[in-house]
């Protein structure tokens, strides 16, 4: 088949669900006389009203950047410790039931503990973020690390690929597809804390603003706030699906030849 | 025989964990001159492996030492390349062929008009010029051990081990690889130590055989090879005198096997210098 048919099917199918859904969703509530869940064309006329405006700048940024830092932190924070631990036995057997612990307390318990030391500012959010996020990555690493192959391993070592060229041109390469699939799972953690920190305790941002709409009984608002939400994690994932196709690449092709000898 | 490049003097290998101790190679010694193409053949499970990773300076020896061109071996030296018998785990399956080749090179700190010289013509030795951007996993198991092979020349090293390269790919595409072995070492003038427990390919590669035994491992013969230089997958093997140096190496690692499992008898075997009767020539032609 054609490329571009092969693609505009591909879409077709994609698409067709989410239209079929939001059509009834609007038909439904067309003539909706409930408070709580009004018409959609009336949230949809909300939604340009409250998100294209000076809340853009005023909740909208402030959110996406703690998102990203924090996000950014926990990835940074997990490779590097993960690198550690996955390369020292010892250091991973001390190190290994405090870990288990931590990852095991759900992030959102901690926020009352680190809002009462970090305060509620961006840096106590940023901080909430990083301590749920950073698990899966952490913990994905080290396992990547240590499942380096001993052929692969000794064949650098005798080519000389030793201290940070190994870790740039071995280790990291070799356990990036376990890398990138935590930093999956610590994407949409990362946005789930984001809203919550905002809700908990904020003067600004999406989930201060959506809790802030339902207070005040700004219901259509506050639908457009968890649209916008939504819309968000949708385009990060998309964003995500790009950066891991370039990044593993190799790898899925990899499997797929081995599929195909199998 | 040439002054000796590398020289292997006692090498003992003990393995030592959770209470046993494996006994993996006894006593190796041996050398190899500068330019030879010397094959280690023996029984699977004959510690050939152990023996070439301490040769390659990635397994320290129990006791004895490695010598190459004079200086000890504690670790891997830039004189030496290795070609592994798993060509699929030993390419770097995120690098085209030509970041393979090249990635040793960078390591070597060479400028990179000299390593695109080097990768070029490396490809071209091995008759993969055409297949430079492709990655490892896209090509057949004979031409990734090509790329393999094509990484160890570009290395430039002085010593070229492998390590049964050629034992998981298919019989035609061995023979076009033992082939293509003789011509390198041909046209580049490299010393090449090859580990395979094949007794054919031992006896049509190399100019030296050495037979080894079962684990702990000995050295049961060093056989010079004097079939004609120019060798042919038809002619050389079907030729009278291959018949006769196989059937000989044969019946050498059919004397190691036997001997394996008796420990009392091997104990006496390898500690009593060699007894009557034994047709064991543990010979040391470096000394």
């Amino acid at each position: 088949m054609n490329p571009v048919l092969r693609w505009g099917r591909t879409l077709g199918y994609a698409l067709t669900l989410p239209v079929v859904l939001v059509t009834l969703w609007w038909v439904w509530s067309a003539d909706s006389t409930s408070y709580y869940a009004p018409p959609l064309q009336t949230i949809l006329t909300t939604f340009g009203d409250v998100w294209f405006s000076e809340r853009l700048r005023a909740d909208v940024l402030p959110s996406v950047t703690r998102l990203l830092i924090g996000y950014t932190g926990a990835v940074v924070v997990g490779v590097g410790l993960g690198v550690l631990l996955g390369a020292n036995r010892t250091l991973r057997r001390v190190t290994e039931p405090v870990l288990e612990f931590f990852r095991a307390i759900p992030p959102p318990a901690l926020i009352p503990i680190l809002f009462l030391f970090a305060g509620i500012g961006d840096t106590a959010k940023v901080i909430v973020i990083i301590s749920g996020a950073v698990w899966p990555v952490l913990l994905n690493t080290v396992e990547g690390v240590r499942a380096v192959d001993d052929v692969l391993s000794d064949t650098s070592r005798s080519y000389g690929v030793t201290g940070l060229a190994r870790l740039r041109h071995l280790v990291l390469p070799a356990a990036s597809p376990q890398i990138v699939a935590g930093m999956r799972q610590a994407l949409s953690i990362s946005i789930i804390l984001m809203v919550i920190s905002e809700m908990f305790a904020s003067t600004n941002g999406l989930g201060f603003s959506v809790i802030q709409f339902q207070r005040s009984f700004a219901i259509p608002e506050m639908w457009s706030g968890i649209l916008l939400l939504g819309l968000l994690g949708f385009v990060l994932s998309l964003l995500f699906q790009l950066f891991e196709r370039r990044t593993l690449r190799w790898y899925h092709g990899l499997r797929r030849s081995q599929r195909g000898e199998n | 025989m040439t002054q000796p490049l590398l020289d292997v003097a006692g090498v003992q290998k003990t393995y030592t964990g959770s209470g046993r101790t494996v006994e993996a190679v006894r006593d190796l010694t041996f050398s190899v001159g500068d330019g030879e193409l010397v094959c280690i053949v023996g029984p699977s499970g004959a510690g050939k492996t152990t023996l070439l990773k301490c040769i390659a300076g990635l397994l320290e020896p129990t006791s004895g030492t490695v010598t190459l061109a004079g200086s000890r071996v504690d670790g891997p030296p830039e004189a030496m390349a290795v070609v592994f018998q798993e060509y699929g785990r030993s390419l770097y399956p995120w690098l085209t062929v030509e970041g393979n080749v090249e990635l040793p090179l960078k390591q070597k700190k060479l400028d990179k008009a000299r390593r695109r010289e080097l990768v070029r013509d490396a490809l071209e030795a091995v008759g993969l010029a055409d297949v430079h951007s492709a990655y490892p996993w896209q090509l057949s198991g004979g031409m990734q051990q090509r790329v393999a092979i094509a990484r160890a020349v570009a290395y430039e090293p002085k010593v070229l081990l492998m390590d049964e390269p050629f034992a998981a790919v298919d019989a035609q595409t061995r023979a076009d690889l033992e082939d293509l072995i003789r011509s390198l070492w041909h046209k580049l003038g490299v010393t090449i130590l090859f580990v395979t427990h094949d007794i054919d390919e031992s006896v049509y590669l190399g100019q030296r055989v050495l037979v080894l035994s079962s684990s702990p491992t000995v050295i049961m013969e060093d056989l010079a090879i004097d079939l004609p230089d120019e060798r042919n997958q038809l002619e050389t093997r079907s030729s009278p005198r291959f018949a006769e140096l196989r059937g000989h190496v044969y019946e050498q690692i059919q004397l190691a096997k036997h001997r394996k499992g008796d420990q009392h008898q091997r104990d006496e075997l390898t500690t009593g210098s060699h007894r009557a009767g034994q047709p064991t020539v543990a010979a040391d032609p470096g000394h």
